[in-house]
């Protein structure tokens, strides 16, 4: 069993190097081979765009399906809400009010359309003697007199069903709000009703100079969504791409190697793509950063391999013998660098929401065939091309800086560790100023036109967030019972009395409307029906009145047993809408019958809920990954001590970043949470260098702590410093994204990746010389083990 | 030579009138079956509307209908909601119009007024079921222009396939498509397209009855509505046709009158 053992780890320690006899002796089948593979998996077609912004929430997420459950009982709203903004200030002007007419009948031409509201169709109620009409507001606009616009605007900026939800109160602005009846499974009929409103509405505005119009809605933002995936495709990975081989160029001076390397990266990126197109995995903002992801993480393995062939070329080794040379070296790290990193992202599958699943996935699938293909084709094609590497002087793996660096840290030990201990508890302490908020508008930047219309929209008409509410009544056609009509009124009245409530639109206003009228327009019956029966026989009559398309089932359930009242909120971060949403409830709970209560649900609470959600999920899916990252580290240095030991620079930089985040933001949204699991695999690799070079030192070479530590800045410091050089310019770029889940989320991977550095070289270094040094036997021990399990990382 | 023309002449003549256009057969057919039905004086019956959600719930309502024949104008009903409990009583009058808006009074027993509903609104749903108050009203020829589509057989019976097009500016419809039985231009079957021309419902009539030798009512109508996934089926049962109703039991009085 130990002869087993023993020889299971001198194969391993061959294992490098054989692999890389045979990627040279086979290069053209290992080449052909891995293209063959590559292409395999690229023949599984397109990945598809997913635009739905349900494909945030897992399928039995609590809010969705609460949200579910009240569309169900009455209508399915999303919506495109198109804004006109009169140049003259004036939206009762008979031109304009001509123009809204026209544009309300052309919107009912809408792909999937179900419904349209404006101020024009709004069925108006009104008396004379016996006779009740009712009617649109206002038709026939270009036929009306000053007298009848004043008149008509009074009425329309006075109704508490129109103020504030598609007229502002001076009357400056209007809007129409077309509501679609989507598929379950959006394929493409957002981008249908996008493209048709958008061509509408651009023709309204060639025929009325007047008028200026913007978009919102849910509609528009899954398009946004849509458009923001594709952005960051067309726009940012190009620009990663130009880094990328800009930074391979300088660090290697081979056009062959670079070449190579953006081949590997290639053949990954189109593995990952196939995987998710043969998998069904649809494109969503998040889950497309895999594309820049895998760009700057893939560059990492393949740019170990590559340096390391040219040092040894350099150093006067023939092609052949260096290529062999380097696998022997960097087969290891690479593979066990890897294997974290797949870890971190696969952490991701523990996300609550679907896109993040998909981009933990794709990139773990992606860096797999990363670690393959810069194992086996970098080098078969190394082996195969030219390979020149000009006769200078080889760049001695120092420099000034990293020299002076390594004294610094050792000649003041203890200041450090105190310095950078108190830096950690002053961030850790910073961490809990962060709010978690997932304000879904804000998930745009403000270039993005749906962001600026959707801003213009709650500065001007109302707002964009809205909290809904299903209240019960006692019985099927309780909802008549003046006790619930009476109590419902006072539900809205305290609504109306928090200043964060923008509008509500509830049914009683319906039933106040109609009693109004079916006594002569009396304003003193401007209330509730004195009795059920009257109540129920009053809706009936109005039911019966009202227009194809505009009637109450988006209000009233079939049974009459349930209203909705929807309450438009002004922007306030998540966690004031959930508070908002609670103590609604709790008003409901205290004051009304146990039939009314309700929880607040819509868009707008699924999404506030969704950070939460995805952050208690993701404290577990980063404890998992750092469970298993710290068994893959201990199991490679082969010490639990200094396993233990390099828990610290991992774990630290997470919170260092969190605490600069709050200084910076304040803000944790679902795109930060995912990014713990996934930099812990990123940033373990530094940890994983420069340990097992220092280790390499004290075991094998027989040296101090001290200079242990001098060996090790020596060795892999600059490697280091152009690594983590490459992934925040990576991340850099993803921060440019008009998509803040992924703004947001590349740049707190910045900030970690670059506080990672930073603890990785004052810190653990100090950290490793003031433990108790191990007893020389103990020391030796070990030697003979750590020199098979890690071979040394190069350096640059 | 004079023979031949006339010949020529006659022959283009008959296949002129052959050749009648698709809306020409579609109106003949409307106007066929109209007069297929006509002379059944006035009938009576018991009405049941059973309202099914996506989820399968149900929900039932009860009334009661009479109808009232009229060559000169559309004909004339009256119906009396007899549940949800808060309605019963509840009675409408209606006088459709072969042109213009119909006329409908609604008497409210909670207030014991009649009120007339002066609104050109007839599309939207009635009793909160997926029928429009369009689908329901008497179906006078002149309210929609017609085209012959096709013969088709359905269900084993063969029809004729004709589209028509609401003249209403008002209707919830584009166009509706009707399927007359060929032997005694019974409805079998309509799907209404709305406005933006999709298809948003579909109405299947069974269990059908022939009451006076040649008066063909359904016993059963199902409408699914495609776009919302609701249904609502409407059962009709104990037609009567030998009551003699006149003029004088559609009036506003009458409504008060039934209503009790």
């Amino acid at each position: 069993m130990k002869d087993q053992m023993q020889n299971l780890k001198e194969r391993s320690r061959q294992f490098g190097q054989v692999w890389g006899e045979k990627v040279v002796k086979y290069k053209w089948p290992v080449l052909i081979g891995t293209l063959l593979l590559a292409m395999a998996f690229g023949s599984g077609g397109q990945m598809g765009f997913n635009s739905d912004y349900h494909v945030f929430f897992s399928e039995d997420n609590p809010q969705l399906l609460a949200y579910d459950g009240l569309q169900n009982k009455y209508t399915k709203d999303d919506n495109v809400l198109i804004v006109i903004s009169p140049k003259d200030g004036d939206v009762f002007t008979r031109e304009t009010l001509t123009a809204v007419e026209e544009l309300t009948a052309n919107s009912w031409q809408t792909p999937h359309s179900s419904r349209v509201d404006a101020i024009t169709n709004f069925q108006y109620t009104r008396a004379v003697d016996d006779d009740l009409y009712v009617d649109d507001l206002i038709a026939d606009a270009a036929s009306k007199s000053d007298e009848e616009l004043a008149e008509l605007r009074e009425i329309a900026t006075t109704d508490p069903r129109l103020v504030k939800r598609l007229v502002n109160e001076d009357a400056s602005v209007t809007a129409v709000n077309v509501t679609v009846r989507l598929p379950t499974q959006d394929n493409g009929e957002s981008a249908e009703v996008a493209a048709y409103v958008r061509e509408m509405v651009a023709n309204l505005e060639a025929k009325y100079p007047n008028l200026e119009t913007r978009l919102s809605g849910m509609v528009m933002m899954n398009s946004a969504f849509f458009e923001a995936a594709n952005g960051d495709f067309m726009t940012l990975t190009p620009l990663m791409f130009l880094i990328v081989i800009i930074t391979i160029f300088l660090t290697t001076r081979t056009l062959s190697g670079t070449f190579s390397t953006l081949l590997v990266i290639v053949l990954s990126i189109m593995t990952a793509m196939g995987f998710g197109a043969y998998m069904g995995i649809g494109l969503t903002p998040p889950s497309g950063a895999f594309i820049n992801i895998i760009l700057t993480l893939a560059v990492a393995d393949s740019i170990h391999v590559l340096i390391t062939v040219i040092q040894q070329m350099k150093k006067g080794m023939g092609k052949r013998e260096a290529i062999i040379e380097s696998l022997r070296l960097n087969f290891m790290p690479v593979f066990i660098t890897s294997i974290t990193t797949v870890i971190g992202f696969l952490s991701m599958n523990f996300s609550d929401s679907p896109p993040f699943r998909d981009l933990g996935n794709l990139t773990s699938v992606g860096m797999m065939a990363a670690f393959l293909y810069s194992t086996l084709t970098l080098p078969a094609l190394l082996a195969i091309l030219p390979v020149k590497v000009k006769a200078r002087v080889p760049k001695e793996g120092k420099s000034p800086f990293l020299e002076r660096l390594a004294e610094f840290v050792i000649s003041r030990k203890r200041p450090v560790i105190i310095a950078t201990s108190l830096f950690i508890l002053i961030s850790s302490v910073l961490v809990f100023k962060n709010e978690l908020n997932d304000e879904f508008i804000k998930y745009f930047s403000k270039s993005v036109p749906f962001r600026a219309d959707t801003d213009y929209i709650s500065d001007n008409l109302t707002g964009i967030y809205t909290v809904e509410f299903s209240v019960g009544a006692s019985e099927e056609g309780g909802i008549n019972d003046p006790a619930y009509l009476n109590k419902l009124k006072e539900f809205e009245d305290w609504l109306y009395s928090k200043e964060e409530v923008v509008h509500v639109n509830a049914f009683t206003e319906v039933m106040e409307q109609v009693n109004k009228s079916m006594h002569g327009d009396d304003l003193s019956y401007y209330r509730m029906p004195d009795n059920r029966e009257e109540a129920a026989q009053y809706l009936l009559l109005y039911e019966m009145s009202l227009p194809f398309g505009l009637d109450l089932n988006n209000q009233v359930n079939v049974d009459k047993s349930e209203t909705r009242v929807i309450v438009t909120i002004e922007n306030i971060p998540t966690q004031s809408m959930l508070a908002f949403s609670e103590e609604a409830s709790n008003w409901l709970n205290e004051n009304a019958p146990e039939y009314m209560q309700a929880e607040g649900v819509s868009s707008t609470m699924m999404f506030a809920h969704l950070s939460e959600r995805q952050i208690m999920s993701m404290i577990r899916g980063t404890a998992i990954a750092l469970l298993l990252i710290s068994l893959v580290l201990g199991f490679a240095i082969r010490s639990g001590k200094f396993g233990l030991i390099s828990l610290i620079p991992n774990i630290t930089p997470v919170i260092a970043g969190l605490g600069m985040w709050a200084l910076l933001y304040g803000y944790v949204n679902t795109g930060i949470s995912i990014v713990f699991g996934m930099t812990l695999g990123i940033i373990v690799d530094d940890t994983v260098h420069f340990l097992s070079k220092y280790l390499r030192a004290r075991r094998e070479l027989g040296k101090s702590p001290e200079d242990a530590v001098r060996y090790a800045f020596s060795t892999v410091g600059q490697a280091l410093l152009v690594t983590s050089f490459v992934l925040v310019a990576g991340f850099l770029v993803l921060a440019q994204s008009n998509f803040g889940l992924n703004s947001d989320m590349a740049k707190i991977t910045v900030i970690i990746i670059a506080f990672a550095l930073i603890l990785d070289f004052l810190m653990l270094p100090a950290l490793l010389m003031l433990s108790p040094t191990k007893r020389a036997q103990d020391v030796k021990e070990k030697k003979s083990q750590v020199q098979q399990k890690l071979q040394p990382a190069p350096a640059v | 030579m004079r023979r031949t023309i006339l010949t020529l002449i006659g022959v283009a003549v008959a296949g002129f009138a052959m050749a009648q256009s698709p809306e020409e057969k579609g109106l003949e057919i409307a106007k066929a079956a109209d007069k297929y039905d006509e002379g059944f004086g006035s009938s009576s019956t018991k009405l049941t509307m059973i309202l099914t959600n996506k989820q399968g719930q149900e929900s039932t309502r009860y009334m009661s209908n009479q109808t009232l024949e009229l060559t000169t104008d559309g004909d004339k009903s009256l119906i009396v909601f007899n549940s949800p409990r808060d309605v019963k009583g509840t009675a409408t009058l209606t006088y459709t119009h072969k042109e213009g808006s119909d006329d409908q009074w609604l008497y409210l027993p909670a207030v014991k007024r009649v009120k007339r509903i002066s609104s050109d609104n007839k599309s939207g749903p009635f009793m909160g079921s997926e029928f429009a108050y369009e689908d329901l009203s008497s179906q006078e020829v002149e309210k929609y222009t017609y085209k012959f589509i096709k013969e088709e057989a359905i269900n084993g019976v063969d029809t004729y396939v004709i589209e028509r097009d609401p003249v209403d500016p008002k209707s919830g419809y584009a166009r509706q498509l009707v399927w007359y039985n060929k032997e005694n231009y019974r409805l079998e079957k309509m799907e209404f397209y709305d406005r933006k021309n999709a298809l948003l419902k579909t109405l299947e009539y069974s269990n059908y009855n022939v009451y006076k030798e040649k008066h063909w009512r359904a016993g059963e109508m199902n409408m699914v509505n495609h776009q919302t996934g609701k249904k609502t089926k409407l059962i009709f049962e104990d037609y009567d046709f030998g009551l003699d109703l006149t003029a004088d039991d559609f009036s506003q009085n009458s409504l008060r009158r039934a209503s009790r």
